[in-house]
């Protein structure tokens, strides 16, 4: 199954990736052959198998509701590539 | 080496001796495994970064560079998070500063842990210990050449599909992937959450062993994690008697696996029916012909979520741009490699409008019959078996430019993974004077039988597992 160049623009746009056009026809043709190899899993009927997102039956785990510390506010700054008064500060979005 | 220890030769277990000992001290031993790293990782490049001051009360130990240790830089082998010095530690780097182990450095990795080589990091390729040309597996090429190399007495890595075990089998020592759960993943930076683990690689079972006691438990910081039901037991028993080993028949069957590995996979099965096992055959059809694919749409598609953070506002770096989407865009395909960009790309195909339910969805209800089979084959069986990698090192370069070639490297390792299920490599000979891996499977939580199995065996081949060419 063939993905088309518009289909790789379009996830690219979902994905946040300003991919240029060298990537944009390699990744076509590298998506496509990915894809027909993956899509093996169509071939199985599991219309009555029911779907596994995690390896382990747990369920309901609780955390104690109990406030505890975080980390200061030049911890959580400190690999920010700028910020400004407490702030994370990035260029304007719109 | 002018050290006062054969870096080499030496194990942990018997580091850990020399120390409690008094007879070197922990200072001493962290400058000579800083000499053996200056005299060869120039060649092998093992390492991102080492620290230079020991700062524990017990040996040293390599991390991974996926695993976050506060103060020091941690990329996970991309160039979008160089420069990024977390503040926090993971929580397994947590607990082996709490068990005295001094961290010695980060190592290599492809970028986010994607790919089986160690050629897709950002900073270079880890090489071969065995031989510079060769590959030394991946993800955790890095940790894994370092201890075969004589770089670090053991090490930290991290394994989705196979990270942990394939490099391990490729550079010839002691790899385990725990039982989801059983390791927390807090600090560790994520690549497909319901898969990742934290593991240890050592040259000997008992040393793997004993780092899995330091890290293994549950962590109120990371929800899925589990107590362990039993406590870690260090092998001893030299026998197998009673042991069941199951060798699934499709595993066998698959055409990509070396003559030179088939032997000595069948080799190492005739030496544990000599110590005493019972080997027999099982099945594990739909896990060896869709696990793989199944693998490479579950685990892009949760990598494509977790790695939507890179976005150059909170760390890591960021490309200029006149608006927030276009720097956000740029950051992104500036920062990012080849590699988590193929995944990206494929793992949100995946889960976009009108495909979810035939790509995720599927893949999830195939992991729901691989759980199955494996779950049928432990009722008749102990433990399983099969190479740890289809082939011994290839050469650096030789799958870099085929992504489907360089997944197939993980199609042995893969099914267990998906299961959630215990695997451990354990050096079984040699192919080409290059070192095959065995994979012993066990059922969730079964890592003690892996260790008395890995143990048993390991002591009956005695096999020399220092690379020739390092021999002073």
């Amino acid at each position: 199954m063939a993905i088309t160049r518009e289909q790789v623009l379009h996830v690219a746009r979902l994905a946040r990736l300003d991919l240029d056009d060298g990537e944009v026809e390699r990744l076509t043709g590298e998506l496509g052959a990915i894809l027909d190899a993956v899509s093996k899993v169509a071939e199985l009927d599991l219309e009555n198998v029911p779907p596994t997102s995690h390896p382990l039956d747990l369920v309901n785990v609780w955390a104690e509701d109990e406030p505890h510390g975080s980390l200061p506010l030049e911890d959580v700054l400190r690999n920010a590539p700028e910020s400004e008064r407490g702030l994370f500060k990035v260029p304007p979005t719109a | 080496m002018t050290g006062i220890v054969d870096t080499l030769t030496l194990t942990a277990e018997d580091a850990l001796g020399l120390v409690e000992r008094r007879e070197v001290s922990p200072t001493e031993l962290h400058a000579t495994y800083l000499e053996a790293i200056a005299a060869r990782d120039d060649e092998l490049h093992c390492y991102l970064r080492t620290v230079d001051e020991a700062e524990g009360t017990s040996i040293p130990i390599a991390l991974k560079d996926v695993i976050s240790t506060r103060g020091v830089e941690t990329t996970a082998g991309s160039r979008i998070l160089s420069g990024y010095v977390p503040v926090f530690d993971a929580t397994v780097a947590e607990r082996c500063k709490a068990a005295g182990l001094s961290l010695l450095g980060k190592t290599n990795t492809d970028e986010f842990a994607m790919g089986s080589s160690t050629e897709n990091s950002g900073f270079g390729p880890t090489r071969n210990p065995w031989d510079p040309a060769l590959v030394p597996g991946g993800s955790g090429g890095g940790t894994a050449a370092a201890v075969s190399a004589g770089l670090a007495p053991w090490g930290l890595g991290s394994d989705t599909g196979g990270s942990i075990k394939q490099p391990s089998a490729l550079c010839g020592n002691v790899g385990l992937r725990p039982t989801y759960g059983t390791v927390s993943r807090f600090g560790i930076v994520a690549f497909a959450s319901s898969l990742d683990q934290v593991g240890p690689v050592a040259k000997t079972v008992r040393d793997v062993a004993l780092l899995y006691r330091i890290i293994a438990g549950r962590d109120p910081a990371d929800s899925t994690t589990v107590e362990l039901p039993a406590p870690v037991e260090l092998p001893t028993d030299e026998r197998l008697d009673g042991l069941r080993i199951g060798v699934p028949r499709q595993a066998l069957a698959l055409e990509a696996i070396a003559p030179g590995v088939r032997a000595a996979f069948e080799a190492v099965l005739e030496r544990a029916r000599e110590l005493g096992a019972d080997v027999g055959e099982c099945e594990l059809p739909l896990s060896f012909d869709y696990g793989l694919p199944c693998y490479y749409l579950i685990a892009p598609a949760e990598a494509s979520s977790n790695l939507a953070r890179y976005d150059g506002v909170r760390f890591g770096r960021r490309s200029a741009g006149t608006t927030y989407r276009e720097m956000v865009e740029r950051t992104r395909d500036e920062g990012f490699g080849d590699e988590p960009k193929r995944r990206i790309m494929l793992g949100t195909y995946a889960l976009s409008a009108g495909y979810y339910d035939a790509y995720y969805g599927q893949a999830q209800r195939v992991r729901t019959l691989v759980v199955r089979e494996h779950a049928a084959a432990f009722e008749r069986f102990d433990v399983l078996a099969t190479p740890t990698s289809p082939t011994v090192a290839f050469p650096i370069g030789d799958r870099a430019a085929d992504p489907l070639a360089m997944y197939a490297c993980d199609l042995l390792t893969i099914p267990s993974c998906l299961a959630g299920l215990p695997g451990l490599n354990v050096p079984c000979g040699f192919s080409d004077d290059l070192p095959v891996g065995l994979q012993l499977i066990g059922p969730q939580f079964g890592e003690n039988t892996l260790f008395r199995a890995g143990h048993a065996l390991e002591r009956a081949l005695a096999l020399d597992l220092v690379p020739g060419r390092l021999r002073g």
